[in-house]
Order: structure tokens, then C-alpha cells, then sequence
């Protein structure tokens, strides 16, 4: 096990299969000479050359068109959206192109393209450069959507992803870049689908995926230190398609959920996950389920009040103590 | 061209005529439903470049008129009519309809519905043979109103900058769904648009093959050689409305009856009636034998076809389950 950051993860995963298939290339804007603006493509320039590391003009919407269709003759492109604010630009070709394609061709083209994107809040970068787009991406039929929450899947996944013939969206985080954390020293591939226990418990389950697992994770330690309420946590690292059976699983151990998410509420992954514990196992439930997530505001840029948008672990512990009847 | 190919692509053309017509009447019957989008009039531009360029060899997308281009690399013309009628034995197993035709095995990579969506896709595919070294070419049909479209200028500048073996064919036909060009379009002559990317573009006469033809090759040829893009503007005509659900009121029956002078199957044919390489007769057997087959094989076909089976509904969303098991479940060897 080697303890890495999660940029050297996706890096690593980049350059293992770039060696292996002359077929696969990676495409963005600064991924090349500059090496990447969170280094995830740091030294593939210069060892893979210009035809497949590509540097592009700032066209999100031409060069994601350009790997899909790339994509059909069995190319095998690796997309950098340097944020995924930019990635409005990019949904046509994404959605009615690569998305749509092998079930309008009624099987015949397929596109196996990867889309790779900074998605979260970062610190004070305002309305434009703070969005999170999961809710917009998981929802649409022929896409899948994974968003690794620690380097072993960041790696784990991009693996798979390129391997895989669906096209799949990665949402990987700003804040995240840096984090360390263990990946294995052998080649390894996390599942595209599922979901995992990040820490077991028997009270109630805390659902998150990316960042907020860390949320969770943490409010699970106060939870059981301070108040003696044994938390599970689920990562759920797909969130296209997402894991009935493990959010069925959990929820009949524990009875209580609580869903973090960074994104804001409406037509999320916390509407999501509670519609699907309705229909799976509404009955096994002790309270009503509950959603911590972000105000529905464009991302203020004065601090005070970004960190008044942005959910942590304490409105997660919070949410729990007022499930429980203690706050 | 040789007058035995000109005498094959009249024969073509008028499978080309008589088969949009005969989705006409076909839609109008309910049979075929969605948005139909025809030909009429502008059959000298697919097959004009195709005969320049290699159907089959070279890769060819286009927007959603789109039956004719399928056709001429190579799709049989009874599973495009199936694919019109829905039908499982349609090009693309009735999931597509009119505006998405496939024949992947033909290289034709299909037609799509979004306004200049196929742009950054033709580039793409011209990507690939770059990285894979064959000596395809890419060809992307799009109409004249595409190019008011972002992925028009995005897709020429990567095209330019990487040198990208894609033929951008421009099938000007003077409106852009009701609205005429001059109305839409600040340059009114596409090819000038191309200049400022550094890409050599031609114009000339969409309706008469010969003329298409000669221009064609020219710039097949610029674009096989290695030497990057290359745009091509055929001005031409649709005479029917852009779908079914246009009744032509902003343009005149004079303006469309000067265009159908110039109707591009009567200058070949009376061309080759002049040269004594057919006679009238010979050509109006032409279009009898034509429509018998289009009765007798093509809709006979689609007619009888079989519909898709309501539990395959899920089918083609995601590749085949099994073969995608290692991925899935992290199970790989």
C-alpha cells in the first residue's frame, strides 16, 4: 500500500492505462505543457507526446464533442472539465451525443469516453465556480456517475471507468486534490456500481458521497464518543445507478437515515435516496429520513456567508440529535 | 465522371427521389411518425462528394435529413424505410426514427438531431484516424443554418489546429428551418466564414452532379493527402418545407419552381440524353422499376417487419451487462 495524494491517484491511473492502450487519450484545457491545473495529468505530456495528451482551446462544448465522437472508433478518451461549472457548456455533447448514442443506433456505436471534472465548493470562488452538478448528471439514461470520496477509489475508479464501454462522469472534488490517503500497489479496479460501509454501526446510517462521507465519518466519531449513538456510514460512490440494495441493507440494520450532501436539496441525491427507502423499506424505518445539505443560493463569495451555505459534520451530528430526540 | 458511373448514380438518384416521396405519402398514411425530414432537390450534393470520396471507406455523419445519406454509403434502403415504420429490423431496431439512422458496418455514423451537434463529433472521428493512421476521411454533411452554431466555430478551430482529416460539407439550402439565410446569417456565403481558421473552402453548384463532383475531388483529395481540413458549400434547394409540419409560407412558389428548373436528376438525365447514353423511355422505365422495388421490397419489408418487443425496452441503454461485469464489480482479472 502506498499513501498517496488523490491527484497522484488519478495520475497514476492515467499513465498505467495510457501505457497499456495506445487508444487511450486525455483532452482538456492546460492537462499537457502544464501539467494540469489540480496536477491529476502531471508528466503524461512529456511521455505520451502531444497527439495523446491534448491541450485545448477553452471549448468545453467542441473538444467533449471531439472525444465522443473519438469514442466511436474505439478511442478511448480520458475529458478533463477543468471545473464542472463549465460542464453546462459541455451537457450537449455529453448527454445527446455520448449518453444517447448506443440506444438511438439501437446498439451499434457506443461511446466509452471518460468525463473527469472538479465539482464541489472550494474556498470564496463565487457563483460561477462553486457549483455542485451531481443532481444533473445522475439522471440522465446511457450515463454513469461515480464521485470517488478518498485516493484508493479516486484511482480505483478512473481505472474502471476507462475500461468500461459506458460513458461515465467522474466528480471529483477541489478541496480533495490533496487529500492522502492508501492505494494499493498492484493494479486494482474499484466497482463502477455498489456502494461500501465506510465505518459499521447499528443506530442509524449516515449516507454521503465525496466530501460529505468525510462529514459523516467525522460526525459518527462525535456521535458515538460523545453521545452513544452508533453510526454507519455508506459511501455511495456510484451515484448512477445507485445502490438500492445496499441503501435497503443498511436501513433495515439501522432504521434511521440521515443523507449529507454538498449539493443543494431539490432533486437531489438525499430525494433520491429517500425515495428509494420508501420503496424498498418503508416499514423497516423508526423515524423519517433526513437531509443535510446546501442552501439554494448561488455560492456567495463573503465567507461568513458561503460557510452559512455549505453543510459540515456538526449539521450532520445536528440532524442525528434531533432524530434522537436530543436536541 | 465516366458515363457508366453517371448513368449508375441517375439510377441512384432517383431510388433517392422516389424513396423520399414515398416516406411522404407514408407519413401522411400514419405510417411513419416523429419528424420527417426530406431530400427533394438536394440529391446531387450526397451523391456529388460520396462519388469523389470512398462509401463504405470513409466515415460520414450528418444531421437529421439524413436517409439519403445512409443510403449512399451503403445502408439498404428496407431497413431504412424499417427504421421509419419503427420496426425491430430498422437500421437502428426502431429505437432511432427518422432523424437517427445508423449503419455503423457502412461507417455511417449516423444522423443526429441537435443543429451543428455533429460538428465536434466529425472532428473526433477524423481524431481517431489520426491516432490510428488509415488513410479514412471523415465527411460531415451539415446544412447551411449549422454554422450559426458555436460547435461550428469550436470544431473548425481544433480541426485547423490539429490538421484533422475531416471534410466539411455545407449543403447551403438557402434557410435555416423557416428562416432565410439572409435573415439568419451575417455572411451570407459560408465558405468566406472558414477563412478566419485558416481553412481552405470551396463553392460551387449543388444541383449539377458533374460540377459537385469535380469540386468534391479536389477536396477529398486535400483532405486524404494529410493535409487537414478542408470546407466545402454546395448551393442547393429543398423543395419540400424543413419537416412535415412546414407549409413553405415564407418563401415564394416562384422562387421554388426557378430552382426546380435546375432539378438536379433532370440535368443528369438530360444530359445523358443528349450525350445518346439513354433515352427518355430508358429513364422512365428507370423510375417504374424504381418504384416497383421501393413497393415490392422496401415497404413490403417495413410493412411486414416485426415491432420491438416491449420487454427489450432497456435494451442498447447501457453495453451488455456481461461483458462489462469486471468493471462493474471491481472483479477484474
Amino acid at each position: 500500500m502506498a499513501n498517496i495524494m488523490y491527484w497522484e491517484a488519478i495520475q497514476r491511473a492515467h499513465d498505467e492505462e495510457m501505457a497499456r492502450d495506445p487508444l487511450v487519450i486525455c483532452m482538456g484545457e492546460d492537462i499537457g505543457v502544464a501539467g494540469g491545473t489540480y496536477k491529476a495529468t502531471k508528466g503524461l505530456y512529456e511521455k505520451y507526446g502531444p497527439l495523446r495528451v491534448m491541450d485545448t482551446p477553452i471549448s468545453e462544448g467542441g473538444f467533449t464533442g471531439l472525444a465522443v465522437g473519438a469514442s466511436f472508433l474505439g478511442v478511448r478518451p480520458i475529458v478533463e472539465i477543468m471545473s464542472v461549472n463549465f460542464a453546462w457548456l459541455a451537457m450537449d455533447q455529453m448527454f445527446n451525443s455520448a449518453a444517447k448514442v448506443r440506444y438511438m443506433s439501437g446498439g451499434q456505436l457506443t461511446a466509452p469516453c471518460v468525463f473527469r471534472s472538479a465539482g464541489g465548493a472550494a474556498h470564496q470562488l463565487g457563483a460561477q465556480h462553486s457549483a455542485r452538478m451531481e443532481k444533473v448528471f445522475m439522471g440522465i439514461a446511457g450515463l454513469r456517475v461515480v464521485t470517488p470520496s478518498n485516493p484508493k477509489q479516486a484511482y480505483g475508479l478512473l481505472k474502471s471507468a476507462i475500461r468500461c464501454d459506458d460513458p461515465v462522469f467522474i466528480n471529483e472534488h477541489e478541496l480533495m486534490y490533496n487529500m492522502k490517503g492508501e492505494v494499493p500497489d498492484g493494479e486494482y479496479f474499484h466497482p463502477l456500481e455498489g456502494s461500501e460501509i465506510a465505518r459499521a454501526g447499528t443506530d442509524v446510517t449516515l449516507f454521503g458521497y465525496n466530501i460529505s462521507v468525510h462529514w459523516c465519518l467525522k460526525a459518527a466519531e462525535i456521535l458515538d464518543k460523545q453521545y452513544g449513538i452508533s453510526a454507519e456510514v455508506v459511501d455511495l460512490y456510484s451515484l448512477a445507478p445507485l445502490d438500492r440494495a445496499g441503501i435497503k441493507a443498511s436501513v433495515s440494520k439501522t432504521h434511521r437515515a440521515v443523507i449529507a450532501e454538498e449539493d443543494e436539496a431539490p432533486v437531489g441525491v438525499g430525494s433520491e435516496v429517500i425515495a428509494i427507502i420508501n420503496e424498498e423499506c418503508f416499514f423497516e424505518l423508526d423515524a423519517a429520513p433526513v437531509r443535510v445539505h446546501s442552501a439554494l443560493v448561488p455560492q456567495p463569495y463573503n465567507h461568513t456567508l458561503e460557510k452559512a451555505t455549505i453543510p459540515d459534520h456538526e449539521d450532520v451530528v445536528k440532524a442525528v440529535l434531533k432524530m434522537f430526540g436530543k436536541a | 465522371m465516366k458515363i457508366e458511373d453517371k448513368k449508375r448514380v441517375l439510377r441512384e438518384m432517383v431510388l433517392h427521389r422516389r424513396f423520399e416521396e414515398r416516406c411522404y405519402q407514408a407519413y401522411i398514411e400514419r405510417k411513419i411518425g416523429g419528424f420527417l425530414h426530406l431530400y427533394p432537390g438536394q440529391e446531387a450534393c450526397c451523391n456529388g462528394v460520396m462519388e469523389a470520396a470512398r462509401p463504405g471507406h470513409d466515415y460520414v455523419i450528418t444531421g437529421y435529413r439524413d436517409h439519403v445519406h445512409a443510403i449512399k454509403c451503403g445502408a439498404e434502403p428496407k431497413e431504412v424505410m424499417a427504421e421509419l415504420y419503427g420496426k425491430e429490423t430498422g437500421s437502428s431496431k426502431g429505437r432511432g426514427g427518422s432523424m437517427h439512422i445508423f449503419d455503423a458496418g457502412k461507417r455511417f455514423m449516423g444522423g443526429y438531431a441537435l443543429v451543428g451537434g455533429p460538428f465536434p463529433l466529425a472532428a473526433g472521428i477524423a481524431k481517431a484516424i489520426q491516432l490510428k493512421g488509415g488513410d479514412e476521411i471523415a465527411i460531415c454533411f451539415l446544412g447551411d443554418a449549422a454554422n450559426n452554431q458555436g460547435t461550428f466555430h469550436e470544431t473548425l478551430n481544433m480541426a485547423a489546429l490539429w490538421k484533422l482529416p475531416v471534410l466539411f460539407v455545407c449543403e447551403n439550402n438557402l434557410y435555416g428551418i423557416g428562416t432565410s439565410i439572409e435573415r439568419s446569417t451575417a455572411v451570407v456565403h459560408q465558405h468566406k466564414r472558414v477563412a478566419a481558421y485558416n481553412i481552405p473552402a470551396d463553392e460551387c453548384d449543388g444541383q449539377d452532379i458533374e460540377i459537385v463532383y469535380e469540386h468534391a475531388r479536389k477536396a477529398v483529395d486535400h483532405v486524404r493527402a494529410g493535409n487537414g481540413p478542408f470546407f466545402l458549400e454546395l448551393m442547393t434547394y429543398r423543395y419540400r418545407g424543413h419537416s412535415m409540419s412546414d407549409s413553405r409560407g415564407y418563401r415564394s412558389r416562384e422562387e421554388e419552381e426557378l430552382w426546380k428548373q435546375r432539378d438536379p436528376i433532370f440535368i443528369l438525365r438530360d444530359r445523358l440524353i443528349a450525350e445518346k447514353a439513354i433515352t427518355m423511355a430508358e429513364f422512365e422505365a428507370i423510375e417504374k422499376e424504381t418504384d416497383a422495388y421501393i413497393e415490392n421490397e422496401v415497404i413490403k419489408f417495413a410493412e411486414e417487419s416485426p415491432e420491438p418487443r416491449v420487454e427489450d425496452l432497456e435494451k442498447y441503454v447501457l453495453a451488455d451487462r456481461d461483458t462489462q461485469l469486471p468493471w462493474l464489480t471491481g472483479k477484474a482479472a
